[in-house]
């Protein structure tokens, strides 16, 4: 039996009136995303990749098409089984680590032991172990947004939602915490979209690439990345990660 | 010496530089003492029995802390309030910058005529005048709630009162500190106001008191008095800031 998609996005769209002025956030999205896959969403600023992953949160509905998350393999509930990673930590500044990571879990009011052990599990994947009493103060750039990442995991959601989470980082913090959360992506076996305006980190990352342009925002594609798991950094270098790359560039306009 | 220290010391060595610098000015200047006494001619003032210094200094300590404590109960509470639903926010807010307007010591003689004079009216005069720089940064701070911080907590479909007490709460406090300070030091000015415009104790009565007599040091020794009271209730709102707000969420 051929496994079934775990988001399945027919035709979304989606529009902003603010008084008279209309303004098309999104057309026509379709795209499948399969259980366990890491999509990236690749695109400029303005061609409403956010507002794609904010659809996919549920925070805003979509005007016309059909969304459809979760498969009989691979139920989905909505208030449990999403994760989000945005481009600022936000860690609560009075809050210790631990006590960062365990927001989640609060607001859905899981058992208090158990969610501690696994936030403490979670610190240690993301290479956090004994930062647990920290302030977000005491942590980097960098240690912060890896916080970010163990509390998008804290419920153990299905669906892990990511917008721009390396894009405040400098360049080697970046491609260090892609590597990770390549890692993290495998331990953690979630479905990860990934939104991002680094095309070679799109390719790097993604199982599958969807193409995002602006004005009008459409989509443009959505192929499949067929490099080698693990990826390794050296791959950028590969004929094949080029061609990706390429093709991007030119659906942007950029070549 | 580590830096903390340095620090210390030279703000002590400030404070006693002052003093010298007064006592010399004093000493060398042949100021009259009704200009300007010593710094010991004031220290003597203490001396006086029939000032009754400590029962006034208590007096005054009481309207202060009394009207500084409704004003924090009240202010807080007003901004939970009035920051609860946005049409709440866009009714009073205006409404509150436009009161706060009011010179509040300008209220005083209104004061006294609606409840005599005394301790009460004194208190309610520190109490009008802390209440709304507590409110407003209070209500400043439950505002500020990162759009995106407000999307994570949406995306669990947690509720208004989760996202209340985990976020906006905890968030504010550090503004709660900074409209505590800058009320600390408006507490002790109203308090004395009142104690001017119509009272029989205190510290601000002492004075207006001696003023007659021209009894400059007790006028010295009440105005250091009136400081010390300040400077008791601020440092007990920063010592209060260092247990309960981290480092680096305060807010100056």
């Amino acid at each position: 039996m051929p496994v079934e998609p775990f988001i399945r996005m027919r035709g979304v769209s989606k529009t902003y009136r603010s008084g008279k002025k209309e303004h098309l956030a999104i057309s026509d999205a379709t795209f499948d995303v399969m259980p366990g896959e890491l999509v990236s969403l690749v695109g400029p600023s303005g061609c409403g990749k956010s507002t794609l992953l904010k659809i996919l949160a549920g925070l805003h509905p979509n005007d016309g098409g059909e969304l459809k998350i979760g498969s009989a393999t691979h139920a989905f509930d909505p208030a449990r089984d999403v994760g989000m990673v945005f481009q600022a930590p936000l860690l609560l500044k009075w809050r210790r680590i631990l006590q960062n990571v365990l927001l989640p879990a609060e607001i859905l009011g899981l058992p208090q032991k158990e969610s501690r052990e696994r936030a403490k599990d979670l610190l240690a994947l993301v290479g956090l172990a004994g930062y647990e009493d920290k302030y977000p103060y005491e942590l980097s750039g960098g240690m912060q947004q890896r916080a970010a990442i163990a509390r998008s995991l804290v419920h153990d959601p299905k669906l892990v939602l990511m917008d721009e989470p390396f894009g405040a980082l400098d360049a080697l913090t970046r491609e260090k915490m892609n590597l990770e959360l390549l890692r993290i992506w495998k331990e953690a076996g979630k479905t990860i979209v990934f939104v991002t305006h680094g095309i070679s980190e799109a390719v790097f990352l993604g199982t599958r690439v969807v193409v995002l342009t602006a004005g009008p925002a459409r989509m443009a594609d959505n192929f499949e990345i067929a490099l080698p798991r693990p990826r390794t950094l050296d791959m950028k270098t590969h004929e094949r990660f080029g061609d990706y790359t390429r093709r991007i560039y030119r659906l942007l306009g950029m070549e | 010496m580590n830096a903390s220290t340095v620090r210390w010391t030279l703000a002590v060595l400030a404070h006693l530089a002052l003093l010298l610098a007064w006592y010399l000015f004093v000493k060398l200047g042949n100021v009259p003492r009704f200009v300007m006494p010593s710094p010991s001619a004031t220290l003597d003032a203490l001396l006086q029995p029939n000032y009754d210094w400590w029962a006034n200094m208590a007096v005054t300590a009481t309207e202060i802390f009394a009207g500084y404590a409704l004003a924090l109960v009240a202010g807080v509470a007003l901004a939970l309030l009035f920051t609860w639903s946005k049409a709440l926010e866009a009714f009073f807010m205006p409404l509150l910058v436009s009161l706060n307007m009011i010179p509040k010591v300008a209220l005083g003689p209104l004061i006294i005529v609606w409840f005599k004079y005394g301790v009460f009216p004194n208190t309610l005069m520190a109490f009008s005048i802390c209440v709304f720089p507590i409110l407003l940064t209070t209500a400043r701070g439950l505002r500020e709630i990162e759009p995106e911080l407000l999307d994570l907590v949406n995306s669990l479909k947690g509720s208004r009162w989760q996202l209340f007490t985990k976020i906006q709460l905890p968030g504010s406090l550090p503004y709660i500190f900074s409209g505590m300070k800058v009320a600390a030091i408006l507490a002790v000015a109203g308090a004395i106001v009142g104690e001017f415009l119509g009272s029989d104790k205190g510290l601000g009565y002492l004075m207006l008191q001696v003023q007659v007599t021209l009894d400059t040091p007790a006028m010295f020794m009440a105005v250091l008095l009136i400081t010390l009271i300040g400077m008791a209730l601020y440092g007990l709102v920063l010592g209060l800031e260092t247990l309960l707000v981290p480092k680096d969420a305060r807010v100056d």
